[in-house]
């Protein structure tokens, strides 16, 4: 029967295209999937379907110009990629910054990431198939979002920090909507494990799914709770602290399974963690001054700088090199998402497609951030 | 009990025509009454699941065109109507305009076998849930046709996942219904529900009845394509599966027969297994057509559970899908059935 099989009925391996247009590809990203039957062989990334020329751009802005750029990375972690440019900026030109400041920068931090993981969270359901959880993470993020409104004027690419601190000071509501926001995401966050995390489908379905060891992932260059998942510690906010990072208390989430299921749980255990550090900081916050007074001109004296933080998908990182003038004399990203969208192919040897796309929803990416 | 009305319009048209003549108009008024019904039922269900959808994510649903957004389906019928019905280049075009006529002709088979009251039964005849059976099964083939005549690959795959889903499923759904007929000893509808007088066959049949629910639920879900086992569609994976190339009204056909098709399930089951359009402990009785009344509440009820599954659970994967059919749900339902042939044999029924 067997032989009668291989010899009557031909089968070969044939080529998909998945995206640019595709609801799993969270943005335009083209994956082209080599697949015998509905297993998968190969997957070839396919990017620059939005390359805005970013990091081109920023040589001809001055150092204030570029931060609003930095928005237009990764959208869902915009507060940290402007933090990330003034804090070079700042430690370029030994500004120090007021401990108000650094407490704002980082309670709203982790506000982004709490905000970032669970749209993250909705969207995972979403590409799994449970429709619902989009809604229930976007309840939460809503919240969020008022916040940042109400004291940035803006809800997603807020641009709220400047070279030297803030745009303004905090809205005299913050504090009163933080506490609420606090009450409200500690009963929902066990939901969400009645929802999904404990459901056997969703269990079955990442469980043991999308593997990469340890050693991969350093190999890989994978960051952020992607190579958390996998057991590599690699946390910026306890490696190379920054605002008040050194003076709250806070694990760094880390499991070895290496697999989906991991980098699920690392997420989740990550806002529990975010929440934490909003806890203790909501009443703490300094008085002081929300903004110290910078030169209108910023030149950054010759030499090449480097600055990391820790975005909600992982080390983002900004280099730039001058030559003493008010622009960059270049200017480059290092984004989470393209490291973590590389182990993809290896993540993904001889899963189905519907894994392919559960993998791709646990490596969280965003498209823009990927192609600058 | 026939009741008067029907035998007034027969009577009424006997007096203008033939006998022949009375019979062949009579068939195309009940086809024409079917036909409204599948629309109008379609449409009704896109609307319930549009608000329990709301109703599940917090949010409202439609609810501004007309009492309650009734007529936002109407307005989306409209609208699907009077679209370009476009097609590939390259599709084998007989095929592809052939397909969605298996899936509501099929359906309209079904909801002809459903019996919405106890007037209201257009062919009751002493095959009824085997000829159900049979007519459902060929509705596969549109699916499955509309994925190969596609030359998409995206459908294609939906195509080869109905194939193994629909075949697969198939026997769990006929399994549950053979059981129930065993404690019935009869397959025609109408005579099932009279059994049921005493007591619905979910209590007669008590422990594999109970069983054969659950897994006709499950089996069923598979069989009417819902989460979690929409594979055949599965929106984050293949786009809209096997009818992404379909517009139009070729769509609408998909859309409104996999409603109904939830619908028939959903009948089938009441039938089964809560007593059809029989009022609890034989209140309304002696009321004409208030079967109607019980058979849509009982129905909705069945239809909601459809429909929580729906907006809670993920989507499962096609080995997964597969490892459940064939070495729990069919395995159990083989038990099941001999537990309950034992059972009505040892008369251990209530």
């Amino acid at each position: 029967m067997e032989e009668f099989l291989t010899d009557q009925l031909k089968t070969q391996e044939y080529f998909l295209n998945m995206g640019p247009q595709h609801p799993a590809t969270h943005g335009v990203l083209r994956l082209l999937l080599k697949l015998d039957g509905e297993i998968i062989r190969n997957v070839d990334m396919d990017l620059g379907f939005i390359h805005r020329s970013i990091e081109k751009m920023c040589e001809r802005n001055t150092y204030k110009q570029i931060i609003h750029l930095t928005d237009r990375l990764d959208y869902l972690s915009s507060h940290m990629n402007n933090e990330a440019v003034c804090l070079l900026v700042e430690k370029a030109l030994n500004i120090e910054v007021s401990d108000r400041i650094k407490v704002i920068r980082t309670m709203m931090d982790e506000l982004t990431r709490i905000s970032s993981h669970v749209l993250w969270w909705g969207v995972m359901g979403m590409d799994i198939g449970a429709l619902t959880t989009f809604m229930y993470g976007f309840r939460e993020r809503e919240m969020i979002n008022d916040i940042f409104e109400e004291t940035c004027g803006a809800r997603l690419t807020m641009n709220y920090n400047v070279i030297g601190g803030l745009r303004y000071d905090l809205h005299e509501n913050f504090v009163k909507r933080v506490k609420e926001f606090i009450k409200h995401f500690k009963k929902k966050l066990p939901e969400y494990d009645k929802l999904l995390t404990n459901n056997v489908i969703f269990r079955k379905r990442i469980e043991g799914v999308g593997y990469i060891s340890e050693k991969d992932a350093v190999a890989y260059g994978l960051n952020g709770p992607t190579a958390r998942g996998s057991g590599v510690s690699c946390d910026i906010r306890k490696i190379h602290p920054y605002s008040a990072y050194d003076r709250v208390d806070f694990e760094e989430v880390i499991f070895t399974e290496g697999d989906s299921y991991a980098r699920y749980k690392v997420r989740i255990q990550e806002m529990w963690q975010s929440l934490s550090i909003l806890e203790q900081l909501v009443d703490k916050i300094p008085e002081g001054e929300y903004r110290v007074k910078t030169k209108a001109v910023i030149k950054l004296p010759e030499g090449d700088y480097l600055q990391r933080v820790e975005a909600a998908r992982g080390d983002f990182g900004i280099f730039v090199k001058s030559t003493g003038q008010k622009f960059p004399y270049r200017v480059k990203f290092r984004s989470p998402g393209f490291a973590n969208l590389t182990a993809l192919n290896k993540m993904t040897q001889g899963l189905k497609i519907a894994d392919l796309v559960a993998v791709l929803s646990t490596i969280d990416i965003v498209v823009p951030d990927i192609d600058r | 009990m026939v009741l008067n009305i029907f035998t007034d319009i027969h009577n009424l048209l006997l007096e203008y025509m033939s006998e022949e003549a009375t019979h062949i108009t009579e068939l195309i008024l009940i086809a024409a009454a079917y036909l409204g019904i599948f629309a109008i039922l379609g449409l009704l269900l896109v609307w319930l699941e549009r608000r329990v959808a709301g109703f599940f994510q917090l949010r409202l649903g439609p609810n501004r065109v007309g009492p309650f957004g009734l007529f936002q389906t109407i307005a989306d019928a409209l609208k699907l109507v009077s679209k370009e019905l476009t097609g590939t280049v390259k599709a084998d075009s007989q095929l592809y305009r052939i397909a969605p006529y298996f899936v509501i002709t099929t359906a309209l088979m079904s909801l002809a076998l459903i019996p919405f009251s106890q007037e209201i039964q257009a062919f009751d005849i002493n095959i009824g849930l085997f000829f159900l059976t049979s007519v459902s099964s060929i509705g596969v083939i549109g699916i499955f046709l509309a994925g190969w005549a596609s030359n998409n690959k995206y459908s294609l795959i939906g195509g080869m996942r109905t194939g193994i889903q629909m075949i697969s499923y198939e026997l769990s759904v006929g399994m549950a219904i053979v059981t129930m007929v065993v404690l019935a000893g009869t397959l025609q509808i109408s005579e099932i529900i009279e059994l049921q007088k005493d007591g619905w066959f979910i209590f007669q049949g008590h422990i594999p009845a109970v069983i054969a629910f659950m897994i006709f639920m499950i089996a069923g879900t598979a069989e009417s394509n819902r989460v979690p086992f929409d594979l055949v569609e599965a929106e984050s994976e293949l786009g809209a599966g096997f009818h992404t190339e379909y517009s139009g009204m070729n769509f609408a056909y998909y859309f409104l027969a996999e409603f109904v098709n939830m619908f028939i399930i959903a009948s089938i089951a009441v039938v089964l297994f809560f007593g059809g359009w029989l009022s609890p402990f034989g209140i309304t009785d002696a009321i004409p057509f208030a079967g109607l009344f019980w058979f849509t509440i009982k129905v909705i009820g069945v239809i909601f559970l459809f429909m929580w599954f729906r907006w809670t659970f993920p989507r499962f994967r096609i080995d997964q899908l597969l490892t459940l059919e064939w070495k729990y749900l069919l395995p159990i339902n083989m038990v099941n059935i001999v537990l309950m042939a034992l059972m009505v044999w040892l008369g251990l029924t209530l």
